[in-house]
């Protein structure tokens, strides 16, 4: 599962990656003066990744890291007996005190909504953040909720019956890339 | 690795991939614990019913606790107070449950067999929560994932389970978890309750407590169970202690950083020195809490397969 179908179009290469990235991070310094008040939360699996690249990119513009941590939604889905892919439950980790913080909830690619709605949803059994923002790699459209991004790399409408695949070197085990197949 | 049983009937029929995979979802449900919020909505709008045949105190309520957590909705059924009573036959007894739509079963029962029974005839989950002398899954699996949090892998420990053997479901799910996951497991216990046979599972037998105390890592003292002894296995209560229980003494002998284990309810003074048992290397209550863990993942797992397939 690691490697895309043959008929998926590379859409991104691991330099589009890192520039669209690198400009997340700058947009999120940009918007929030005071670093120590924000956490970037990965939403597993490839959020996670995704997450930790933006923060790299923070504390190398800024010259001092950014708190980061990781949401699992799983059990959180609404849609677990319509779903025959399942990832595996991983446990949760947030920074201390989230009712000071603003919280980044950091995807990989952005379709339904329903994946941050189950989000939001894990992250209120923890506390109350003082805010909750969304950055994702991908916007693929074709939402089912009310619910849009704070910071998006990159818009690539896709409908239902096609897919957005991406992959990291640092997860999958091959070059970083973006890959497209619409029907 | 993704999990396509519906029930969770015993050890032995699990591979070793699919034990890891259910420690480590029960480590993420582990984690649930620590949230300002206990709940998640996993399984909401399921309906779980907890149906003991024989009496229990703490696994009923591990597994209710861990329905609440995952949102289930729960209904629990004692033997007294069902019609197994008045005759009714567990089948019967179970499609009537069935048809009042319930997900999951997780089923209590003397005859070993009784889960296997119920899981191949009913559309919904079947969780064992211990069938005769046969198994206790979500026991061993407890077991083993509290030495894994304790010591980081079971793979290569030497692990003593001490005591009543031959009618210990707890013993035999462990042993079958433990040899998959790669321990040394000896038996110990009188050889009324420890018979040879038991090698054949490849397992050590001894007779003598003394002859593991020091090499264990882990040592699992099992309750001597009562009301499963038709007859009498060995002299008195005070000679068990004398020969096989955990004293002061003999817990001295143990390696430092030995994890003692115990499935409970304890015995003091008859298999466990009181004391010791209250000491920091007793990890008996790590062993319950842990057991609402892995509980919350084998109804999360379970609970999921059967509702695609029903």
């Amino acid at each position: 599962m690691s490697t895309p179908p043959a008929d998926a179009s590379l859409f991104l290469d691991s330099g589009a990656i890192d520039r669209i990235l690198r400009r997340i991070a700058h947009e999120i310094v940009e918007r929030h003066g005071d670093l120590g008040k924000i956490a970037l939360i990965g939403i597993p699996s490839r959020g996670v990744e995704v997450a930790r690249r933006i923060a790299a990119h923070i504390g190398q513009a800024e010259g001092k890291p950014v708190e980061t941590g990781v949401i699992d939604v799983s059990m959180h889905r609404d849609d677990l007996s319509l779903r025959n892919r399942i990832r595996p439950v991983v446990p949760s980790h947030l920074p201390q005190g989230i009712d000071r913080l603003t919280l980044i909830l950091v995807d990989d690619v952005l379709y339904s909504g329903r994946t941050c709605r189950a989000a939001m949803d894990a992250i209120t059994s923890f506390g109350r953040p003082a805010r909750i923002e969304y950055a994702a790699l991908i916007d693929r459209g074709y939402r089912e909720l009310p619910i849009q991004a704070d910071y998006i790399g990159k818009s690539i409408p896709t409908p239902p019956g096609g897919r957005v695949y991406v992959r990291f070197r640092a997860v999958d085990g091959i070059d970083d890339g973006v890959w497209v197949r619409n029907s | 690795m993704s999990w396509t049983r519906k029930d969770l009937v015993s050890i032995e029929e699990l591979s070793r991939e699919e034990i890891v995979h259910l420690l480590e979802t029960a480590a993420a449900f582990k984690q649930v614990g620590t949230r300002d919020i206990k709940k998640v909505p996993a399984l909401r709008g399921k309906t779980l019913v907890n149906f003991f045949a024989e009496p229990s105190t703490r696994t009923r309520i591990s597994f209710e606790l861990a329905a609440f957590r995952l949102s289930a909705d729960v209904v629990n059924m004692a033997a007294s107070t069902s019609s197994l009573t008045k005759g009714e036959s567990l089948k019967d007894t179970a499609r009537n449950l069935e048809a009042l739509l319930a997900d999951i079963i997780v089923l209590r029962h003397s005859c070993a067999g009784a889960a296997r029974f119920l899981a191949e005839r009913l559309g919904a989950s079947v969780i064992n929560a211990g069938d005769g002398a046969h198994e206790h899954p979500t026991q061993a699996l407890l077991d083993v994932f509290t030495i894994t949090e304790k010591r980081g892998s079971v793979e290569g420990l030497h692990v003593a389970i001490i005591g009543d053997i031959l009618f210990s479901r707890v013993a035999r799910s462990n042993i079958h978890a433990l040899l998959k996951l790669g321990a040394k497991v000896t038996l110990v216990g009188p050889s009324t309750l420890v018979p040879r046979h038991f090698e054949k599972m490849g397992v050590c037998v001894s007779h003598r407590i003394e002859e593991v105390l020091e090499a264990a890592d882990v040592v699992n003292l099992l309750r001597i169970q009562h009301e499963r002894q038709q007859k009498a296995y060995f002299p008195s209560i005070g000679e068990y202690n004398a020969l096989f229980g955990l004293t002061r003494e003999r817990a001295r002998r143990l390696k430092p950083d030995a994890l003692i284990m115990h499935p409970g309810p304890i015995n003091r003074g008859v298999e466990i020195d009181s004391g010791i048992a209250d000491s920091g290397r007793s990890v008996i209550l790590d062993q319950v809490t842990n057991g609402l863990a892995v509980r919350m993942a084998a109804l999360y797992l379970c609970g999921r397969v059967g509702s695609v397939t029903g």
